[in-house]
């Protein structure tokens, strides 16, 4: 069974919100429609965004560490947000384990978001339905795109290559290594919603020998190697 | 059925075309998509040497730039009767306008050409802007980099003949030690974050030196605070530690560096403290000496520099054989260094002489004994041939936190210092190279004028507007001594000011002093506003008139800008430009190319969108007008107009008559077969799109490193037309050419300062770097003002031009005033509230922001995040003017001394504006005051063109297509 | 959570109509009261107004959703959904209020089973109701048994204090039974209530900072949630009201819901007469308190994705 992950680096993302603008910029310009700007030029602006990078002060100065965490829906292997849903529009989808919403099935009812811990949904207050990341299943799912291209767009985007992307059922993936090898964790687990993706911790300066050094080159996203595509659905 | 699982339903044309990005200055390759005519997507494009395929976030919110509602579209002209700030605009024809321009600036150009202005701000194409300013015969042209970073680039490139910025970088793809300081965001963004996170997974150990933790600082393995201004003091520091520890790379430093040139020791003497030649002035470079001597401890005799099998003293003082004495220039660095303690650092800096003297021991073993050799085989400028080439992999990068100090330049010289004793520079794992660098150490590709002869009617200037002084000769200074530039900048007040002054140009020109001009024109510059130290001042000089004429004291303000800046307000004319997406551009190897380490590399943008209503390229124009003006550069000897466009002068312009230089290196020749050098060709635009929109020339592994001394580099580069000369490139230690400008205020020479000046000359003018307090802060009472105050560029956001911008904006809607918890509790400031900040030249109300991340001593803000009320077409009770501050009205541009005497707030060496040297105090904000920011403006009105804001929504972008989500 | 108004009236109203309906039962049953013959139309009209409640309700909780006209789906996922199950079990116990209304005064036989059949939706609506809120678990204050008996017994309290009021008015005899039993069940409500209150008070929320970003530092403070504006895991999940004014929501609703009518009803059923102004004082004031204490309700369940939300610069 596969399921599709993001595994963030905290220890080289930089907070620059690459992931940020060009997940807005890829979804919102795709086939699924806009996602809304609520007063864009005026006096608190409010817009739907899937993925946000957010920053926590850890420690106290001068023993402080500054941390942008980037954070999207973490497609859950047991999602709460899918059950509570009572049209079916809010599912999980077995071929590649993504958490995904029907748009139209939607009747915007906002229950699914408060049946998720993570606060990553989103309803778009224009088209009134309840959006999230779709980890841009029309990109990794688009045929017409070239393989290095069938990645989000926000892995894709990252200039410090933070977001790896993978199936983290595979134990050969990058993402299964990288989780491996880096002390990877989830968000939460006292809920044992059990999320898909994955956070790779601060780690020191010694050097790491991990999938992550060894292949600094394949490391960046265009470049993986066959075996880490997504699973064709 | 799922809405997002169905493959795009598309009858509409898609086509993905390449160009280069602008939304800010690091220039990544982008692909477009377009369906229907629309931008709908830009991404990375994988095949561009400088981002790989990446993107930041500006870039990728590109879309909301095109389609912004602030964007300009008409030509406007200042309605008769109106204030200048009113923003009251009629629309005009670009034919108006053009004739507008054409009679003003002919009768300038005819009568007084220092008459007409031109600064630039964000310009990334001087190239052009400098010849049409220099083909005017004004010497008044600049572009920012006076107030951003020259003195990075000159403290560098005057020490070791590259610089970072654009010009060069840490090679951190061999490095093992990365040391960041003052560093926020950089020009080379992208890159920059594909390097440092590679790095990091290499096991690389990164510290960051910064008084705050934010961004790449966030990521360090190891966060140094210290506080503002104070770098020099613990630069010198690891110097002292590095030669009193014996830690400096001794070969290195003797063969590459003057370490060994023998300095004249006579006081007396008129060349005191030069370096001593032995007269043999090479006829192929007059602008240096190839005759510097060294002094052979084995036969105890001076002999020329480099000599086979001697080893020079680098400590000692010794007697030439006419009676002269003198002493090796290391010796003197050595013994000016001693001073300069771990513990005397520690007291000022905050960092404790235990980490210094850590650090200093780091960096130093890092640099000996993990040593990188290479098998490339190369040889040096004295014909000798190496089979290796080494590096020792420690890698700096600094930029604006060293440079933003009016005392930057010596922290700068003493940075440049410290990586030269580590024995880093061109070397792999250390500093490398970018070209055109390195060049001289100062180069001499460009030569300033020297005398008011140069400045003729109907004349192009005599000299390039811009160049590198390396001598008092070399000033642009007036019979009397005075300044010719309207900004002073190569005069005696400011003698390496190689990128102009842009800050005093408004102040100077409202004042006269040294004169009045006719015409200020401004490109890509918010001059009203963030790019102005004290914008209140600057904005009632922009409106001010003089008593008894009744006109304005800056009679005539042209502003060219692609949005409803703040400074579009103060426009006579505004000229409404095309968005990056729209127009021909070039990065050229005669101005900032996106070089790699590896081999010069430039680039181009293509329009791949029609320009907005009446926009016209600002190239457009200056060509345009160039051929109306007829600029001999721009006319055929027959007096017809020599290009028809911008893109047909790219193609067809070179330097001199058929040398086969021009703005672009690649696809030269008449096939598109030459690189660097090579006649025009007229398919060159084409095949750089085909080309993803670069050029890149890969240089043979010889000639990637050691370049400052690598004669194969040098000789292929004065061919390729990067030099003038193939010398060595030798690092100043010991800068001889400061000594110089001293020699004069100690009465040498011919051209000497003038007498209020002398003292600030002899004292500045040092060859040898010195820590002093920023001027501000010497200035200020630090009991009353106790703490520093500081901005970061943020990473979503480009100075003031991403406001209009629908989903940048929601990132940093407004700004907060960060302040140590324990500091701001203590000034009874709570995180959230409202409070004042007070410098002794203005103050601001602003929200709190408690934070673990910032040095007790120092408060901090994102840059450029406040606005105007109304301007950037946001709505008058927008976040960004509501709630959002502007640091610089606690600046000012100009200082006074104790006994009133004014100075501009800048680096007496170089001219660089000292943005971070302000002093504040802190206060909480009254219970009953405004819960709004302070000071506030009247709102600005928008202009005629752009699009009116009726729709309090915006789903996606354009409103046209079936799929663009505009429902409203 | 930020109260819902569409929510708050939709389960306040439902649960008085429920209540009510309930309270007919009861005496249909003989539980409470033997009717008089001419009780009939009492019935009919308590089943009216029950039902009236009862869309009122519906009609409000139509404006929750962003798509009101595909309120129809939302009957699909039954088998996993207690919103599903609310979405059905509602209009079926609508319409089987209705019919018993209709039986009554067609006189068809079969009222007393519809009834019953009536009165087993009701609860299981209760109950339905109530899982919708118990089942996110990670909402700890409502992830308790006890939301089921709040709701159960809240909605009784409040039927039966209507009903009172109702029979006030129509069948002034069995007003102070009625009344009585309202005047218990409000005070069961407020035990239970307060029970709640207690157990909430004490709770410890399971998700920290630590927990919600992997970090395991006791220093963790938020600088930036990633926009400064607003978004909707701003507005949705939080009140935006100080402490002081959920703990004058508290006990307002403590007064306005129990002791009020307590009071009222209390004084009411003492010399056997319940007038019909004092009975309808305590439901509306009764009622009033419910508003706000379902206002509390969701104002003090704190979301545990409220943790990633703290702080823009
Ligand atoms: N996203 C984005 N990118 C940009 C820009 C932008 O606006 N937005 N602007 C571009 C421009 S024009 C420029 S010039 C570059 C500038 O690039 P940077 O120089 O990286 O930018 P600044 O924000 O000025 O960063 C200065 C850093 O120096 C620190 N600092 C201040 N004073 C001191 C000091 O005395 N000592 C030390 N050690 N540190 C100090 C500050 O805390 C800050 O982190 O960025 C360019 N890139
Ligand atoms: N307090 C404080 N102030 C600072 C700094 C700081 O660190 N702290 N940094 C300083 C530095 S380093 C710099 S470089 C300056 C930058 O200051 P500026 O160069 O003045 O600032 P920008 O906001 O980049 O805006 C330049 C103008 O270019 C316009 N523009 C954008 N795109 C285009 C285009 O395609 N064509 C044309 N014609 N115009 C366009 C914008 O609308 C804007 O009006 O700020 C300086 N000011
Ligand atoms: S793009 Fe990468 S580095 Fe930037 S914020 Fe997102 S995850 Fe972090
Ligand atoms: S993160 Fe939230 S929305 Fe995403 S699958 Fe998990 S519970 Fe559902
Ligand atoms: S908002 Fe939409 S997806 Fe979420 S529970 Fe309601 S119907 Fe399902
Ligand atoms: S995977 Fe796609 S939808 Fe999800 S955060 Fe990344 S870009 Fe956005
Ligand atoms: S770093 Fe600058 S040039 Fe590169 S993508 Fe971002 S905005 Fe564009
Ligand atoms: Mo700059």
């Amino acid at each position: 069974m596969t399921q599709l992950a993001l595994v963030i680096d905290l220890n080289v993302c930089v907070g620059c919100h690459a992931c940020v603008t060009s997940c807005k910029e890829w979804n919102t310009s795709g086939v699924a429609g806009a996602l809304a700007d609520e007063n864009p030029y005026g006096a608190d602006p409010s817009g739907t965004f899937f993925n946000r990078v957010q920053t926590y002060e850890v420690g106290q100065f001068p023993d402080t560490q500054t941390v942008h965490f980037p954070k999207s829906c973490l497609h859950c292997e047991d999602p709460p947000c899918v059950p509570v849903c009572p049209t079916g529009a809010s599912y999980k989808r077995k071929s590649d384990g993504l958490v995904l919403i029907d748009y139209d099935k939607c009747i915007g009812c906002n229950y699914c978001s408060w049946a998720c811990p993570y606060g990553v949904r989103e309803l778009d207050e224009k088209e009134k339905v309840m959006k999230k990341c779709t980890m841009c299943v029309d990109r990794i799912n688009d045929e017409n795109l070239a393989d290095e291209q069938r990645k989000p767009a926000c892995v894709l985007a990252c200039p410090t290559n933070a977001r790896l992307y993978g199936d983290i059922h595979d134990p050969e993936s990058i993402v299964s290594k990288a989780i491996r090898e880096n002390g990877g964790y989830q968000l939460m687990p006292e809920w044992e919603t059990k999320p898909a993706n994955h956070y790779l911790p601060r780690r020191s300066a010694s050097a790491i020998d991990n999938v992550l050094s060894r292949n600094v080159e394949q490391q960046r996203p265009n470049e993986l190697k066959a075996t880490d595509a997504p699973a064709k659905p | 059925m799922s809405a997002i699982e169905h493959d795009t339903p598309d009858n509409q044309k898609t086509e993905v075309k390449s160009t280069t990005c602008y939304m800010c200055a690091c220039r990544c390759g982008i692909n477009v998509t377009l369906r229907g005519g629309e931008v709908r997507y830009i991404e990375g494009n994988p095949n561009h040497p400088l981002n790989q395929g990446v993107i930041c976030a500006k870039g990728a919110a590109g879309i909301m730039k095109q389609y912004s509602p602030a964007r300009l579209t008409q030509p406007l002209r200042r309605k008769a009767g109106a204030e200048r700030g009113a923003a009251e605009f009629e629309t005009i024809s670009w034919d108006e306008a053009f004739r507008v321009m054409e009679t003003r600036l002919a009768r300038i150009r005819a009568t007084d050409p220092k008459q007409f202005a031109l600064f630039t701000g964000r310009d990334q194409m001087q190239a052009l802007t400098g010849l049409f300013a220099r083909q005017f015969g004004t010497p008044n042209y600049a572009a920012h980099g006076g107030f951003c970073s020259v003195n990075m680039a000159a403290g560098m490139i005057y020490t070791i003949g590259g610089s970072f910025w654009e010009f060069g970088g840490p090679d951190l793809e061999q490095a093992k030690l990365f040391v960041m300081i003052g560093t926020a965001e950089d020009h080379h963004s992208n890159p920059l974050k594909i390097a440092i996170s590679k790095f990091k997974r290499s096991g690389g150990k990164f510290i960051s030196i910064n008084p705050v933790r934010t961004g790449y600082s966030a990521i360090a393995d190891e966060w140094i605070p210290i506080r503002p201004g104070t770098d020099g003091a613990l630069l010198l520091a690891l110097n002292h530690e590095l030669v009193r520890q014996r830690l400096y790379d001794e070969a290195f430093v003797t063969k590459y560096t003057n370490a060994g040139y023998l300095v004249n020791d006579d006081p007396d003497s008129p060349e005191y403290g030069l370096v001593v030649a032995n007269g043999n002035t090479p006829a192929d470079n007059p602008h240096r000496t190839h005759s510097q001597l060294w002094w052979d401890a084995g036969i105890h005799a001076a002999v020329s520099n480099h000599a086979p099998g001697c080893k020079p003293a680098l400590s000692g003082r010794y007697t030439l054989p006419d009676g002269t004495p003198v002493r090796p220039a290391f010796a003197l660095l050595a013994e000016r260094l001693e001073q300069y303690t771990p513990g005397w650092a520690a007291e000022i800096t905050g960092v404790s002489a235990e980490r210094i003297r850590g650090l200093a021991r780091e960096m130093g073993e890092v640099a000996r004994d993990q040593k990188i050799t290479l098998p490339i085989r190369w040889t040096d400028s004295w014909g000798r041939m190496h089979e290796t080439v080494t590096g020792n992999p420690v890698a700096f990068h600094a930029m604006r936190g060293l440079a933003a100090h009016s005392n930057g330049f010596h922290t700068i010289r003493a940075l440049s210092i410290l990586m030269s004793l580590l024995g880093t520079i061109d070397r792999p794992g250390g500093f490398r190279h970018k070209a055109p660098y390195p060049r001289g150490t100062p180069p001499v590709y460009a030569r300033n004028p020297v005398s008011g002869e140069a400045v003729l009617p109907e004349t192009p200037l005599g000299g390039a507007p811009l160049g590198f002084p390396s001598r008092p000769e070399e000033l642009f200074v007036d019979d009397a001594g005075g300044p010719i530039r309207i900004d002073k900048a190569f005069s005696w007040e400011y003698p390496l000011a190689i990128h102009g002054m842009m800050h005093n140009v408004i102040a100077n020109a409202w004042r006269g002093d040294p004169y009045r001009i006719d015409t200020l024109m401004i490109f890509m510059a918010n001059m009203a506003w963030n790019s102005s130290m004290n914008p209140v001042e600057t904005r009632r000089m922009l409106n001010d008139r003089d008593e008894t004429s009744g006109e304005y004291k800056i009679p005539f303000i042209i502003v060219c800008d692609a949005f409803e800046s703040e400074m579009t307000a103060y426009a006579d004319l505004v000229l409404p430009d095309t968005s990056y997406l729209e127009r021909h551009d070039v990065m050229s190897m005669l101005d900032r190319p996106i070089s790699e380490f590896d081999g010069p590399v430039d680039a181009v943008r293509v329009p791949i969108l029609p320009p907005k209503g009446e926009c016209k390229p600002f190239q457009e124009v200056l060509i345009e007008l160039a051929g109306r003006l007829k600029f001999p550069a721009f006319t055929t000897p027959e007096g017809t107009r020599k290009f028809r466009d911008y893109p047909d002068f790219i193609v067809n312009f070179q330097t001199e008559p058929n040398s086969g230089q021009g703005f672009l290196i690649g696809y030269r020749g008449a096939a598109g077969d030459k690189s660097m050098v090579g006649e025009p060709n007229p398919k060159q635009w084409e095949m750089y799109a085909a080309n993803n929109c670069v050029f890149q020339h890969h240089m043979p592994p010889e000639h990637q490193y050691m370049r400052n001394w690598n004669q194969g580099y040098n000789d292929w580069a004065v061919k390729a037309k990067l030099r003038r000369f193939g010398d060595p490139v030798m690092i100043q230690i010991y800068a001889e050419v400061l000594q110089r400008f001293r020699l004069a205020a100690r009465g040498y020479g011919k051209r000497q300062p003038p007498a209020q000046l002398k003292d600030r000359i002899e004292q500045y003018f040092d060859p040898l770097p010195f820590y002093y307090e920023p001027l501000e802060v010497s200035l200020s009472d630090k009991q009353k003002y106790p703490l520093a105050a500081i901005t970061q560029r943020p990473m979503a956001m480009y100075h003031s031009w991403d406001s209009q911008n629908a989903w940048l904006r929601q990132i940093h809607t407004h700004n907060y005033l960060f302040i140590n918890t324990k500091t701001a509790l203590s000034a009874g400031i709570s995180d959230g509230g409202w409070m004042w900040v007070e410098s002794m030249h203005g103050k601001v109300r602003c929200l709190c922001r408690h934070s673990e991340a910032v040095e007790p001593g120092t408060v901090w803000t994102w840059n450029a995040i406040g606005k105007a009320r109304g301007a950037w077409h946001l709505a008058p009770d927008a976040n960004e003017s509501q709630r959002g501050f502007l640091l610089n009205h606690l600046i000012s541009d100009e200082l006074r001394n104790a006994q009133g005497t004014r100075t501009s707030n800048s680096d007496p060496l170089t001219g660089q504006a000292g943005w971070y040297d302000v002093r504040v105090r802190i206060y909480p904000a009254g219970a009953d005051e405004a819960k709004e920011s302070s000071p506030q403006f009247d709102a600005m009105k928008p202009l005629p063109g752009t699009t009116p804001l009726h729709r309090l929504w915006q789903a996606f972008v354009a409103g046209k297509g079936p799929n663009s989500g505009a429902r409203e | 959570m930020n109260p819902a108004f569409s929510v708050i009236f939709l389960t306040t109203l439902i649960g008085a109509g429920q209540g009510l309906f309930l309270a007919l039962m009861a005496i249909q049953s003989g539980i409470i009261a033997v009717p008089s013959a001419s009780a009939r139309l009492f019935f009919i009209a308590g089943d009216a107004v029950a039902l009236a409640f009862l869309v009122t309700g519906l009609v409000a909780s139509f404006f929750h959703l962003g798509h009101p006209e595909r309120a129809w789906r939302a009957v699909a996922m039954w088998r996993n959904s207690w919103l599903s199950r609310e979405v059905i079990v509602l209009p079926v116990f609508m319409a089987v209020v209705a019919l018993h209304g209709l039986c009554l005064h067609t006189g068809f036989a079969y009222a007393d089973q519809i009834g019953i059949a009536g009165a087993v939706l009701c609860i299981a609506l209760f109950y339905i109701t109530a899982m919708n809120y118990v089942c996110l678990r990670f909402l700890q204050e409502w992830a308790t048994p006890l939301t089921i008996v709040n709701y159960t017994l809240l909605g009784c309290a409040s039927g039966f204090t209507l009903a009172t009021a109702l029979a006030a008015a129509m069948e002034p005899a069995l007003a102070p039974d009625l009344g009585r039993w309202a005047l218990a069940l409000t005070l069961l409500a407020a035990s239970a209530r307060i029970a709640s209150l207690i157990r909430n008070a004490r709770l410890r929320p399971k998700s920290t900072l630590q927990s919600a970003i992997g970090m395991r530092h006791p220093h963790i403070v938020q600088k930036a949630q990633g926009f400064m504006g607003s978004a909707f895991s701003t507005r949705e999940f939080f009140h935006g009201r100080t402490r002081q004014v959920v703990q004058g929501v508290k006990w307002g609703f403590l007064l306005l819901a129990f002791v009020a009518p307590a009071v009222i009803l209390g004084l009411g059923s003492t010399d056997g007469r319940v007038s019909l102004s004092g009975a309808s004082i305590a439901f509306v004031t009764q009622y009033v308190g419910l508003l706000a204490e379902r206002w509390f309700f969701f104002a003090q369940a704190r979301h545990p994705q409220n943790l990633y939300y703290q702080a823009a610069s």
